[in-house]
This record gives structure tokens, C-alpha cells and sequence, in this order.
């Protein structure tokens, strides 16, 4: 194994080879804010929230912009996580996030439980001045134990990727694009109806905010338990069943 | 087939060509329908005449001025009759021998022709692009010849380098270069597409290409791939284009009869099946890793890069891609050596492009010209200025990532460089003329309502930032708005194009930031809020 060392926010810090900016940071404790990333399932750079400056060495050139989930540490590389600039980025984007639907926490079963509203009070954005979208969007409780409501789906597919990597149904999909992407069960039947899903309720445990619900929860009362999915995803990626 | 071979149908079908060719466009632009009857009835003429060992009537490819179709040309006199109908076909004969005709004509002296120059399109509307024998009476396949049996791959690849050729889908990217990196790749297979997703609003360059020359393209992609070690090539089509579909279908049967594609072509061991991939019209499927999970079957959406696709690309193996025109300078370039090539054009900018060219101006249509050429060449001479009395305010090049250039910037240079240097690009080639009555808020809203629609929805920035940008813009437009809006508007064009993820959302912002820079008053003079001095 290669070790590479780098530089993130002056601090000098060593990395596996194969190892994401992200990685490192966790492990130096140095924190940088995620939503579509998900310990154990495949990365997609999605959410923008991660983004990070890596330094150009040149005053010439400007520093590049990366997620950090997705990019792969470089010897020699000199990364700044918070820079005025980035922490504006992130509280636009988490502001962009809030004027896309509806995300009116006081009635969310996620209320006080959801990493959208954490990652809101991280960046420090407290209102949106950008007007609604408030798009037409669907709720559907025909399966027999879990939910989903559109209205506060943030398109991070942690849902999608944790049904098709862990659980294998693949359940879940996007559809349509733009403004319009929605989640999707199987080929867009309601969820009742999904013949693949197996009602593991990993997608439960995976949802950051309150779009996939367990049905009988009401307002702030959606507390899940996280540990339960990343002790399934260190097991299987460790391999700890085997042998 | 060997070269021998190859030499003898060219000559055949050269001896076969009648001293005078009558050449009807049948391509999208100038409306099959109508110039397949144009050419029944200019045939049934020549008949009545009584001239037909002497003159023959053609189906050809795009003869450039699309604006003033359906198109019709004398050869070798190059006179070209403009908005021919059928019932003028016999007085066009008549004029053969004489006569003056009926029919509308320009002479070959206009300026139209005269300031451009052909390399991509140098067989467009000359050649049958039906029939792989016209190709080769022209020279075609010879550089594929060539290539294989006199030429090692490093020494196409030190060729590419050094011709200078940039990928023309937009970002420039060194061609030589890309395929240096695809043929050092190591993998058990290896794949060659051309991107012909040409999914901006009024651009139809690959379109045209590849109705008008379309063996062109596969010689351009055989070449790629015999140079980079491939033996599977896609074509990814967008759907709305049915009739270059149709004729790659036909050249892909049609080299595949003659054995210059297929198996051991041109008896070597070099063997490559090119397949068609038909798009559904996204545009963000012209992104090449959202266009490689479409072909893979998946959902058109980009992925990170690095890995890019010379290092893993369809199914994980190495992939080349490159835009249709791209691939359409190939052979152009074996042929005549790569520094014919280099001596075209600019210091960083080699070779010539193809604009198409619509909006407020007198001649609309397909162009070709050497890098480095003036923008107020193509707009006054090529392009004839605007219609009528009016006159040019701007040009919008490089489609929805593009920006728009006012007229008092009309001296410079069309290279990459200098179009980025004014906050333009180059783009795929999509060139759209606006005279004064043109509002540059509209035309900004314009694009970034295209981007909206055409956002696949993956990343925040672009999803949801394409959409307030468009709310922002429309409030203006209406007068409602005020300076803090403008402000918000120029905030959230910082942010689209620094965040998101893939060159949609990244370039989305273009226009509105050009027009900013060019035309603020005409944004200042809508808000509410604006002091009157
Ligand atoms: C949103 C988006 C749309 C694109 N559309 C096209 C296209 O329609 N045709 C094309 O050739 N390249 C398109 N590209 C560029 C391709 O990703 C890729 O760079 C190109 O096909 C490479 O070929 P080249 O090196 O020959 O230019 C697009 C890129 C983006 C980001
Ligand atoms: S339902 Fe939840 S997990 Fe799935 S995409 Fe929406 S926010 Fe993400
Ligand atoms: S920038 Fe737009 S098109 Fe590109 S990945 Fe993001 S949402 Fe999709
Ligand atoms: S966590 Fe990296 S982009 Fe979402």
C-alpha cells in the first residue's frame, strides 16, 4: 500500500493511495458537509455540498473546485475545506435545496431528526430568498409498512444506490429530469405495487431527510437509527460474515 | 479489397459522370420530398431534351445555403439556382443550352462561396452520399489504405499531434492527444465513438455532415480506430435526425459489402463493426460519460471524471470519443499530410470549422472557413448582413454555453482563444445572428430556459439554479424586479457555474453573464427600481 501525504487546511495529513479527500478529512477530523454521500455505497458527486479547493500552485491559475467524496487524493496536494467562498457556495446551495420543495419542518416526521435541516444550521443558512418552486409532488403510503413523500425528497438517490448495492432489489430509480426527477419504485408503479421490493426498510434508514418514512410516525418523532445500516455496510465490507 | 481495386472503381465511376451534373440537395435542410420531386422532374426535362448522354441529375448532399433552398447545381459551371420548385426544372435544362432561365440563380463568384473554405465539407453536394462509389471516385477510403499498410499507429498518432486538430464538440480538447492516451490505455478490448448528439438549438453542422458525406465519418472513425487498437465503433445519433441515420445505415451496409469495414479490412487483420446508437434528444446525452451510460442502456446522466473515458469508459474498457466533424477531418488530414493542415488557421486553432448559420441575416445556412477568420467576414460578406434595412446588433456563438458578441467586437478573431478571451467559446459551431429589434434579456432567458428543460437533475446547482435563474430573468423581463434581484441573479450565475457538476450546468450561466457584460443597460433600464437621469 502507497501512502500519499497532502495538506488540507494547513495541516499535513497521510492518506492511503485509493482514498477520497473525504476519507482523510473524516479521519483527521476535519469536517466537511455531505448529503449525498453514505458510508458504504457507491459515491455520485451529486449534491455539490462536499466541494472543496485544491490549490493550483500557481497565482495565475484559480484554484479548482472538487467534491471531495469523489476525488481521489494526489501527493503533494494542498486542499482548503472552508474558504470564504466555499461556505457561501454551500449555504446557496442548501438555500437552492429549501426553495425547491416543500421543506416545512414544524410538520415533518423527520422534525429535529433530519440531516438537511442539520447541514441548514451547519452553513448557516436561516431563510431562503429565492421564491418557492413548489412543484406538484406525490405522496404514496400504499406499502404496507413505509412512505414516501415527494415533497421533501432532495434527489441525493441514497434510496437508490442503498436498494441496488446492499439490498440487490434496485427497487428504486429516478425518473423524468430537471425540476421533474422524482424517486421511482420499480417502473413507476406505486410502492404497494414494487413486486422487487423486499420491505427492508434500508432506504428507510438511508433517506437524510423525511421522504421515505416507516408509516405511523407523526411530526419529529422519525428517529432512525443510522448505526443499524453502517454496521451492516462495515460487515459486508470487511467481510466480517465470512470466515 | 486491395488498392488496386479501390482505383479501379474510382476510375469506373469517374468515366461513368456525364460532362454536365445536375445536382439537387436532398438533405433535411432543403426538404427531401420537395427535391426528390425537383429531381424527377429535372430527369423527365433532360429526357424531353433528349440530352441525356450529356447531363445527369444527381442526389446530393448540403450545398451550404440552406436559407434560399431547395438548392439546385450546374457542375462544372458551379451556378446554383435558389427556391427551385419542380414546375422550373424544364427551363433549368433549357438554360443548358443557352437559354435564360426562369429560375432564380446565383453565380459562383458570390461571395457566399468565394470566402469559404472546404475541408470537412469539401464533398458536400458533390458527391452521392448513397453511394459509397461516389465517395471513393473522390478519393475516399484511401486514406484508410493508407493508414493501415504504410503507416504505424504511433506515426497516425504523431500525425494527429502534429496536424493541430482540436475536438470541434465544444471544449477543444487536442485530438492527437486524446487518441495518444486512448492507444496507450491498456485493455482487453477498446471502443470508438462519435458523438453525434448535436443537441444545441440551431446548430446542424453534424447533421449535415453526416447526411451529405456520411462515409467520411466512418473513414475518420476506422482510421481512430485501427490507431488506437479498437474493433467496435458506435455512432450515437439523435433521434430527430431519421434521414443521416438512414444514409449511415446504407454506408455501414455498404462498406461493409465492399470489405472496408467489417473483417480484415483491406486484408489485414484490422477488423471493426461500427453499430448506431439512437438517441432520445437529451442534450445533456451529447455529455460524453451521460452519452456512454446511454449507450450502455442506463439513464443519461454524467458520472465523475477522472476516470475519463480514454482510461475507462464503455463498460469500463478504453474509449475513445470524438465529434462527428472531428472524425470528419480525419482522413483529410492522412491524405494530405498533417502539415497541409497545420498551415490552416491560427497559432492554437488549426484547420477550418463549420458554423451554421441562422437568425436575423440575408444568407442562412451551412459554412465552412479557415480558423481566425473575422466574425464580420461571415456576418457582412458570407452572410450577406442583416436582411432588409435592418442591422446586426450581436452574434451569439457556442449555443446554450456560449455567449453573445456585440458588433463592436465583430473584428475578432473565430479562434478558441479569442472567442473565451470575450466570454464566448467556440462551441459545437451554432451561430445565430440578432439585429436591433432583438431584446438580449430575451435572448439570455432563451438559453437558460433550454438548460432548465434539459438539466437531467442530478446536481443542486444546476437543477435547481437553472430554474430560479429563469424566475429571476422572467421577473425582469416583466419590469417587476429590482436592483437586488439583478444582484441575486448575478450571485446565482457565480454559483451554477462554479458548483455544478457536469459543463451544462457549468456553462449555463454564459449567456446571461455575456449579456451582462455587453448589455447591462438593457437589463439596468428594465427594473423597477431603476433611476431615470
Ligand atoms: C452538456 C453537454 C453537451 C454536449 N453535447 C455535445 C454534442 O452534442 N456533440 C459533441 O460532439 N460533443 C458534445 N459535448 C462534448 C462531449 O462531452 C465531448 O467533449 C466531445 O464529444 C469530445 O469530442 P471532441 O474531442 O471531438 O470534441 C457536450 C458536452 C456537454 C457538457
Ligand atoms: S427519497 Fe430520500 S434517500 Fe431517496 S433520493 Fe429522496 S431524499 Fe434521497
Ligand atoms: S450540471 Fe445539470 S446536467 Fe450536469 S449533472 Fe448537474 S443537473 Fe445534470
Ligand atoms: S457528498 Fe460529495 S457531492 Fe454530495
Amino acid at each position: 500500500m502507497t501512502v500519499k501525504t497532502l495538506t488540507i487546511d494547513d495541516k499535513l495529513v497521510s492518506a492511503r493511495e485509493q482514498d477520497t479527500i473525504l476519507d482523510v478529512a473524516r479521519e483527521s477530523g476535519i469536517p466537511i458537509p455531505t448529503l449525498c454521500h453514505l458510508d458504504g455505497v457507491k459515491d455520485v458527486g451529486a449534491c455539490r455540498l462536499c466541494l472543496v479547493e485544491i490549490a493550483s500552485g500557481s497565482p495565475d491559475r484559480p484554484n479548482r473546485l472538487q467534491p471531495a467524496c469523489v476525488t481521489k487524493v494526489v501527493e503533494g496536494m494542498v486542499v482548503y475545506t472552508a474558504t470564504e467562498r466555499l461556505k457561501k457556495y454551500r449555504r446557496m446551495i442548501v438555500e437552492l435545496l429549501f426553495s425547491e420543495r416543500n421543506h416545512i419542518c414544524s410538520v415533518c416526521v423527520a422534525n429535529g431528526h433530519c440531516e438537511l435541516q442539520d447541514i441548514a444550521i451547519t452553513v448557516g443558512m436561516d431563510h431562503v430568498r429565492y421564491e418557492y418552486v413548489s412543484p406538484l409532488c406525490e405522496v404514496d403510503i400504499t406499502h404496507g409498512l413505509f412512505g414516501v413523500d415527494q415533497n421533501r425528497c432532495i434527489l441525493c438517490t441514497r434510496c437508490v444506490r442503498v436498494c441496488d448495492e446492499i439490498e440487490g432489489a434496485h427497487t428504486w430509480d429516478v425518473a423524468g429530469r430537471g425540476i421533474g426527477a422524482r424517486v421511482i419504485t420499480d417502473l413507476h408503479q406505486s410502492w404497494g405495487e414494487a413486486r422487487s421490493c423486499t420491505s427492508c426498510g434500508k432506504c428507510v434508514l438511508a433517506c437524510p431527510t423525511g421522504a421515505i418514512f416507516r408509516q405511523g410516525a407523526t411530526v419529529a418523532e422519525m428517529d432512525r437509527d443510522r448505526s443499524r445500516l453502517s454496521v451492516l455496510m462495515t460487515a459486508r465490507e470487511k467481510r466480517e460474515w465470512i470466515g | 479489397m486491395e488498392l488496386a481495386e479501390l482505383l479501379d472503381i474510382a476510375e469506373e465511376w469517374q468515366k461513368a459522370q456525364k460532362p454536365i451534373r445536375i445536382c439537387c440537395c436532398t438533405s433535411t435542410a432543403c426538404q427531401p420530398t420537395v427535391s426528390l420531386a425537383i429531381k424527377q422532374a429535372l430527369e423527365e426535362a433532360v429526357a424531353a431534351e433528349d440530352l441525356e448522354d450529356q447531363v445527369q441529375v444527381c442526389g446530393v448532399g448540403c450545398l451550404g445555403l440552406c436559407g434560399k433552398g431547395p438548392l439546385v447545381k450546374i457542375e462544372p459551371d458551379e451556378i446554383v439556382y435558389e427556391q427551385v420548385s419542380p414546375d422550373q426544372a424544364p427551363s433549368i435544362v433549357a438554360a443548358l443550352k443557352g437559354e435564360t432561365s426562369a429560375a432564380s440563380k446565383l453565380e459562383p463568384e458570390h461571395p457566399f462561396f468565394t470566402r469559404q473554405m472546404k475541408v470537412v465539407l469539401e464533398h458536400s453536394g458533390n458527391i452521392d452520399p448513397e453511394r459509397i462509389e461516389d465517395y471513393i471516385r473522390v478519393g475516399g477510403y484511401q486514406a484508410l489504405y493508407h493508414a493501415l499498410h504504410e503507416m504505424t499507429t504511433d506515426e497516425v498518432v504523431d500525425a494527429m499531434v502534429s496536424s493541430g486538430l482540436r475536438g470541434r464538440g465544444g471544449a477543444g480538447y487536442p485530438t492527437g492527444l486524446k487518441w495518444a492516451t486512448v492507444a496507450k490505455s491498456r485493455g482487453e478490448r477498446k471502443f470508438v465513438v462519435c458523438n453525434g448528439d448535436e443537441g444545441d438549438p440551431g446548430a446542424f453542422m453534424d447533421r449535415s455532415i453526416l447526411e451529405s458525406d456520411p462515409h467520411r465519418v466512418l473513414e475518420g472513425m476506422a482510421i481512430a480506430a485501427y490507431t488506437v487498437g479498437a474493433d467496435q465503433g458506435f455512432l450515437y445519433i439523435r433521434g430527430e435526425y431519421p434521414l443521416a441515420i438512414k444514409r449511415l445505415q446504407k454506408a455501414i451496409q455498404q462498406g461493409k459489402r465492399m470489405g472496408l469495414l467489417g473483417t480484415q479490412i483491406f486484408e489485414t487483420s484490422f477488423n471493426f463493426r461500427v453499430d448506431i446508437r439512437i438517441g432520445a434528444g437529451a442534450f445533456v446525452c451529447g455529455e460524453e460519460t451521460a452519452l456512454m451510460a446511454s449507450i450502455e442502456g442506463g439513464r443519461g446522466t454524467p458520472r465523475p471524471r477522472p476516470p475519463y473515458p480514454a482510461e475507462s469508459g464503455l463498460w469500463g474498457y478504453p474509449t475513445l470519443v470524438n465529434n462527428v466533424e472531428t472524425f470528419a477531418n480525419v482522413a483529410s488530414i492522412i491524405r494530405n499530410g498533417p502539415k497541409w493542415f497545420a498551415d490552416i488557421g491560427t497559432e492554437g486553432s488549426k484547420g477550418t470549422k463549420v458554423f451554421a448559420l441562422t437568425g436575423q441575416i440575408a444568407n442562412t445556412g451551412l459554412i465552412e472557413v479557415p480558423m481566425g477568420t473575422p466574425l464580420r467576414e461571415i456576418v457582412e460578406d458570407i452572410g450577406g448582413g442583416a436582411p432588409g434595412y435592418g442591422s446586426v446588433k450581436a452574434v451569439q456563438t457556442g449555443g446554450p454555453s456560449g455567449g453573445c458578441i456585440p458588433a463592436d467586437l465583430f473584428d475578432t478573431s473565430l479562434d478558441y482563444e479569442s472567442l473565451f478571451r470575450i466570454g464566448s467559446i467556440m462551441g459545437s459551431g451554432g451561430m445565430v445572428v440578432m439585429d436591433e429589434t432583438t431584446s438580449m434579456i430575451d435572448v439570455a432567458d432563451f438559453y437558460v430556459e433550454f438548460c432548465m428543460d434539459e438539466s437531467c437533475g442530478k446536481c443542486v446547482p444546476c437543477r435547481v439554479g437553472t430554474q430560479q435563474m429563469h424566475q429571476l430573468l422572467t421577473k425582469i423581463r416583466s419590469g417587476e424586479a429590482t436592483r437586488d434581484d439583478l444582484d441575486r441573479l448575478e450571485e446565482l450565475c457565480d454559483v451554477v457555474r462554479h458548483t455544478s457538476f457536469c459543463g451544462l450546468g457549468q456553462s449555463a450561466p454564459n449567456p446571461v453573464l455575456s449579456t451582462l457584460r455587453y448589455f447591462r443597460n438593457e437589463y439596468e433600464a428594465l427594473l423597477s427600481d431603476h433611476d431615470v437621469v
